[in-house]
């Protein structure tokens, strides 16, 4: 059985500061995996190795079987050509912390984007597929607004409904609350738990311990680099087995739910 | 207001809107030459191979840091002499869209900088190839950065074409100027010719904040 | 073609350039003292509550920076004699750019007014200062460092503006540069090393005020 999400000795560098050191992950259609970790730890570097959004030197990603990013030919590693991995990238979907919605389009526009340029939609098939998704993160009647015009938990609403409208397979979040007013939190981190519930499989770095708890079917824990400790949720963190994640733990919001 | 002035305003009409016709045309070579040339230099500096880059920025930082004046004398001067026959109109307008291509890539140059790396991110991530991200999400975001400086740039074409009496071109000061030199009248007639370009630049002032408030996105 | 590069009857001829670059300067720092002076009081004018202080500052400044340099260059030196007001060249031009710099400079010093946050002043008044000494000791201090940037390209600017007074033959550089080109004929050398000094000059403009920048900066 092929995995969803293969990752074998992930290396990477930025300059001479080795930032991931080696990460093994393996995951399965439906799964959804929450990543902890200090800043530093590498959990947002190795997210962004998924879609290329950064360079790494060293290991290999595949994604449903695909190599992502760099291909191996007559023994020498080489990166794949843009185009491609351009292509490469309507395999997952992500949400950034800072949102990144296109300021100068509505939610509609935003939404609508990539459907027409990338899957080549129709206008109206576009259109009401966006509409659809818009209504299934709560805001269809907020689609003619300018991101200006939204609060920031609908922003992010919105930059998820827009990720998600590519149909990937898999949806990465990268801290996607964090920067959030504290009463917008929980709008968001509802949608994802939506999601979860439908099935959709999805790789989460956040700070929400409470969150991971509640949503995970696995967590990894990850530590200068390397992936310190992973497990079932309830595992984690009630019983850390190393030190270095009880003392995160400890640190962190986390309350145990009795 | 003087009626001796006011008959040889009448008597002077024809050479003086001749003068402001000459004024408009190279004010409008002028910048319709350097905001081409000028989207060219700011893509360079922008996305350029570092060679390239280098080349110019030398030229923008050398013509940025020469008088305008001086660039028309040298354009006038200089073009002659070497080989090219260009009378003192082309020289001058010559002169004046290089001075305008330097600013005008700034200007791009600036409002591609401008816009945060996450919309390039969030465009890739959703799987728009680089032609795809400039066309639809950079070049909409740079525009509304760099219309109203364009317009500011515009304005100071028009008070630029000015200079160009001092080589000689008929526009509109070098037309005043001679209407003064048969009548005597420099007061009214400076006066009159400073009114007009007033008139004209802060028509120009207006028009750039109509665009302003046009192409601004609600909030 | 047949023209050869020589150099030698610019170089023999480069102390007038000198002069004449001095002069531009002395022209410049003339017209920027007095613009500075005008560009502050004309700013908090600007923002003045009372319709005769801000009406008249406004008039003065649209109207100065829409009209073209050079037409108020030939408009104080030619026009005004016919007022009574005859002024030699030299004053004549530091006077037109000075009213000129004046009108950029107050709506420099005007942005960087705004970008004052009011409750300086609201805790200046608190602690019983007058609104003089507030504006001297806490708001223009602050605006300063805020406006230097805008400042130091207005300067260059200015600068580069003091070319114009070649139109009325005052002996600065680009007047001493086309003569040169007219007795030597040697037209691309005199134009190639006016444009170095304008561009050497404005390099080190640009680089002293940015240290002047780094010096005013508060430790932070």
């Amino acid at each position: 059985m092929t995995h969803l999400l293969e990752i074998r000795d992930l290396h990477k560098r930025f300059g001479d500061t080795e930032v991931l050191k080696g990460v093994d992950c393996e995951m399965a259609k439906g799964e959804v995996i929450c990543v902890i970790g200090s800043s530093g730890s590498g959990k947002t570097t190795m997210l962004r190795c998924i879609n290329m959004l950064e360079e790494f030197q060293g290991g290999s990603i595949r994604i449903d079987g695909q190599e992502i990013g760099y291909e191996t030919v007559g023994g020498v590693r080489r990166r794949k050509k843009e185009a491609q991995i351009a292509r490469q990238r309507a395999l997952t979907g992500m949400a950034f912390q800072q949102f990144n919605l296109f300021p100068h389009m509505t939610a509609l526009g935003n939404v609508t984007l990539g459907l027409v340029k990338v899957k080549k939609k129709a206008k109206d098939e576009a259109r009401a597929a966006a509409e659809r998704w818009l209504d299934r993160v709560g805001l269809l009647d907020r689609k003619d607004h300018y991101p200006g015009q939204l609060s920031g938990g609908q922003q992010q609403r919105v930059a998820i409904a827009r990720a998600i409208a590519m149909n990937p397979k898999l949806m990465l979040f990268d801290e996607v609350t964090s920067a959030l007013d504290p009463e917008l939190v929980n709008e968001v981190l509802q949608v994802i738990k939506d999601l979860a519930r439908d099935g959709m499989s999805m790789l989460i770095v956040t700070h929400e311990m409470r969150f991971a708890f509640e949503v995970s079917s696995r967590v990894i824990f990850m530590n200068q680099g390397r992936i310190g400790e992973a497990g079932n949720p309830r595992e984690m963190f009630l019983n850390p087995k190393s030190e270095r994640l009880a003392e995160f733990l400890k640190s962190s919001t986390f309350r145990q739910a009795n | 207001m003087d009626l001796a002035f006011l008959d040889q305003l009448w008597l002077a009409r024809l050479p003086l809107l001749r003068g402001l016709g000459v004024t408009v045309v190279i004010s409008a070579l002028a910048i319709a030459a350097g905001t081409f040339a000028g989207v060219f230099v700011g893509l360079a500096l922008t996305y350029g191979p570092r060679p390239l880059r280098w080349l110019v920025r030398g030229y923008t930082d050398f013509v940025r840091g020469t008088p305008v004046l001086v660039l028309v004398l040298a354009s006038f001067y200089v073009l002659s002499t070497i080989g090219l026959q260009l009378n003192a109109f082309q020289a001058g307008v010559l002169a004046l869209a290089v001075f305008c291509s330097s600013h005008v890539g700034e200007i791009v140059r600036g409002a591609l900088q401008a816009i945060p790396a996450g919309q390039s991110e969030a465009a890739k991530a959703i799987g728009l190839t680089f032609r795809q991200t400039f066309i639809y999400v950079l070049v909409p975001q740079a525009i509304r950065q760099i219309l109203p400086t364009w317009v500011n740039t515009a304005a100071e074409m028009v008070k630029a074409s000015t200079l160009l009496s001092i080589i000689g071109v008929g526009e509109l000061l070098l037309a005043t100027q001679e209407v003064i030199s048969r009548t005597f009248m420099s007061l009214p007639f400076y006066f009159f010719a400073g009114a007009l370009y007033f008139a004209v630049n802060y028509g120009i002032e207006r028009f750039g904040r109509y665009v302003d408030r046009k192409t601004t996105v609600p909030s | 073609m047949g023209y050869t590069l020589n150099f030698a009857a610019v170089w023999r001829n480069f102390d007038r350039l000198l002069e004449g670059l001095g002069l531009s300067l002395l022209l410049a720092v003339g017209a920027i003292l007095i613009g500075c002076v005008l560009g502050l009081v004309v700013a908090f004018a600007l923002r003045a509550k009372p319709l005769w202080l801000r009406g008249p500052a406004g008039i003065y400044v649209t109207a100065f920076r829409n009209t073209p340099i050079l037409v108020l260059i030939l408009f104080t030196y030619f026009a005004l004699p016919q007022l009574g007001v005859r002024l030699g060249k030299i004053e004549s031009f530091v006077f037109t750019l000075a009213l000129y710099s004046g009108a950029y400079l107050a709506e420099v010093f005007r942005a960087g007014l705004i970008s004052v946050p009011p409750g300086m002043r609201e805790a200046g008044l608190a602690i019983g200062l007058s609104e003089m000494q507030i504006r001297t000791s806490i708001v223009i201090p602050i605006m300063l460092r805020n406006v230097l940037p805008s400042l130091s390209s207005t300067f260059i600017s200015l600068f580069k503006d003091t070319s114009l007074a070649a139109a009325i033959a005052v002996p600065e550089l680009t007047f001493e540069a086309r003569k040169i080109n007219v007795e030597t004929f040697r037209v691309i050398e005199t134009w190639i090393v006016a444009s170095c000094l304008y561009v050497a000059t404005c390099s080190v403009l640009a680089a002293g005020l940015r240290q002047v920048e780094r010096r005013l900066a508060v430790p932070r």
